[in-house]
């Protein structure tokens, strides 16, 4: 490619849009490597999509900088970004009067795809909509049209792709079928930023995930956040209340802290559970406890997002 | 400015493709000319020969005019808040095409048929009137600058109601209220046009001149205020912005 390529497929340094008062978002910065799967979260009017369609050159920043795909968000570069990534939108934005292949040809024609035909032909079979070619746009399901939008997006082959929400209101086969393709996608080297309102979407597929809400809340690996977040504990389920429990629990090293959650429920903050609970269990027994069940804490990264989303801004 | 000729076809053709599978943008395709030719027909068939002194001073012909005027407003108006409604210009945005071509796109889409259309129905007129009216009055209705005129304000008039009708679009929130209000704003020529053809403003060949000057700077005019309001934000955010 052109030159000297920064290391960053996308990257935004302080980047803010407002619409007259209103603050759509704030302050926003964040580096992402060629290939990675970055997930961008929060709930509803969070400014995702005001960001997406900013780092896209649709709005013009109100403050800060951003590069993308390689290039600097200017006016100068809006063209060629523009070449270089694609956005499939919120709504799939058809022509509903046209059919499947007319719609993406003439997509094709806007970016000037070389073997039109071929590539039509490849992005429908990537989305299992081959036989689907010639009916009206109308005439087809709301996750269908979606499944449209999506290869209206691969037909410029982009270095980056922003997917707006891509599985809202698609069945979980046709989620499925669009989970394989990111990941297919990212195999590739291609650098997908997805907005979703699905958790288990992002800690599945991302590499990476941000919260925002309006500004940035967090930003990191999915597993890494809940460390960072949730003090790790094992939980003790025992059949009958046990004698002395601040001895037994005090004894095991690896145990931090302790409280009774329950009858007969204990939970235990520990530096490593896979490492403490085989010492918790020896003393269990070692009392005479009649042990129910030990179990390693599960935080997923609803549990992560629902303790960021509250936080007044500018707190963390 | 660069204007890449193959993101225009593109455009061009896109646009095409919907309009002819839009029922009422093909009905009022259809009306318009209807109404336009039919009342000069009914006039020149209902004259005798004895009448077509006074026809001489007259310019028929140039009441068709509002052809052209008005059939552009009404496609022209739907260009962008159409697709701002159905929620294809985001995507559409976000292709590599400049903002000049997207708008040379929508405006050539509109232009080629409102032309087609006017001239057709003033070709066929001219064949009419020369097989089946009596042959005073078509010698006194078809006089060679009528026919200029006609041939040369075609283009003109066309043009300045695609951009007076582009410019209410990129501001409209409303298919309706865009298609009505580009219609309003193409009325002053329409009604130019049919003064003119029934004597009421005299004309002349300086007369002529000028207005067809006027109506030049005006398109470009038109075209100036029109790319500069085909900004990406503002056409996607609309009157909100
Ligand atoms: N055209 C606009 N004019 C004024 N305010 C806007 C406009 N578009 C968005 N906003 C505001 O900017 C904020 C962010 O909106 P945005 O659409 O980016 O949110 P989002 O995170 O994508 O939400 P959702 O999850 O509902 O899609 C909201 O407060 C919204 O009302
Ligand atoms: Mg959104």
């Amino acid at each position: 490619m052109d030159g000297m390529q920064p290391s960053a497929a996308l990257s935004a340094d302080r980047l803010s849009k407002h619409f007259g008062d209103r603050v759509a978002f704030q302050d926003v910065s964040f580096e992402i490597g060629y290939g990675e799967v970055f997930g961008f979260l929060g709930p509803n009017g969070a400014g995702k999509t005001t960001t997406v369609r900013t780092l896209g050159t649709l709005l013009t920043p109100t403050s800060g900088t951003a590069t993308v795909a390689g290039l600097a968000l200017t006016p100068d570069n809006a063209v060629e970004i523009r070449r270089r990534i694609s956005i499939m939108p919120e709504s799939p934005g058809l022509y509903l009067r046209l059919t499947v292949l007319e719609n993406l040809r003439c997509f094709a024609d806007l970016y000037q795809v070389p073997t039109a035909t071929k590539r039509i032909e490849h992005v429908l079979s990537a989305v299992h909509l081959t036989d689907r070619a010639q009916d009206a746009c109308g005439a087809l399901s709301k996750g269908l049209r979606q499944r449209v939008a999506l290869a209206r997006a691969l037909l410029n082959d982009p270095q980056v792709l922003f997917l707006d929400e891509p599985t809202s209101g698609l069945d979980p086969v046709a989620a499925r079928g669009v989970h394989d393709l990111i990941d297919e996608l990212r195999q590739r080297g291609v650098t997908i930023f997805l907005t979703t309102h699905r958790l288990d979407e992002a800690e599945r597929l991302c590499d990476r995930v941000a919260i925002l809400n309006t500004t940035l809340r967090t930003i990191g690996r999915p597993d890494q956040l809940r460390d960072e977040l949730f003090a790790r504990t094992l939980t003790v389920r025992t059949a009958v209340p046990l004698g002395a429990p601040d001895r037994l629990f005090g004894s095991v090293t690896g145990v931090r802290a302790w409280h009774e959650d329950d009858l007969s429920t204990y939970v235990l903050t520990v530096d490593d559970p896979a490492q403490t609970a085989p010492e918790v269990t020896r003393a269990l027994v070692q009392a005479d406890a009649d042990v129910l069940s030990i179990s390693p804490s599960h935080h997923s990264l609803e549990d992560v997002y629902l303790e960021l989303i509250d936080v007044p801004a500018g707190q963390p | 400015m660069t204007v890449n000729p193959r993101l225009v076809r593109a455009v061009v053709d896109k646009e095409l493709r919907e309009f002819r599978r839009n029922r009422s943008m093909v009905v009022g395709m259809a009306i318009i000319p209807l109404i336009f030719s039919v009342q000069p027909l009914v006039t020149v068939f209902a004259l005798s020969s004895s009448a077509s002194g006074p026809l001489r001073h007259e310019h028929v012909l140039l009441y068709m005019l509002g052809i052209p005027a008005l059939v552009p407003s009404l496609v022209a108006s739907y260009s962008v808040v159409g697709e701002r409604e159905q929620g294809t210009l985001e995507p559409l945005l976000t292709t590599p095409i400049r903002r000049e071509e997207l708008l040379l796109g929508k405006a050539l889409a509109t232009f080629i048929p409102a032309a087609i259309v006017a001239y057709a129905v003033f070709a066929l007129f001219l064949a009419c009137v020369g097989l089946f009216a009596q042959p005073s009055v078509a010698s006194a209705l078809i006089r060679p600058s009528d026919v200029i005129a006609q041939l040369v304000f075609t283009p003109l008039l066309a043009g300045w109601s695609i951009w007076v009708a582009i410019v209410i679009s990129t501001r409209a929130n409303d298919i309706r209220v865009a298609q009505q209000l580009s219609t309003l704003a193409s009325l002053p020529s329409v009604a130019l046009a049919i003064l003119i053809a029934l004597n009421v403003i005299d004309v002349s060949l300086l007369t002529g001149v000028v207005a067809a000057a006027v109506l030049l700077a005006l398109n470009r005019i038109g075209w100036r205020v029109a790319s500069a309001l085909f900004d990406r934000e503002r056409l996607i955010l609309g009157t909100k912005a």
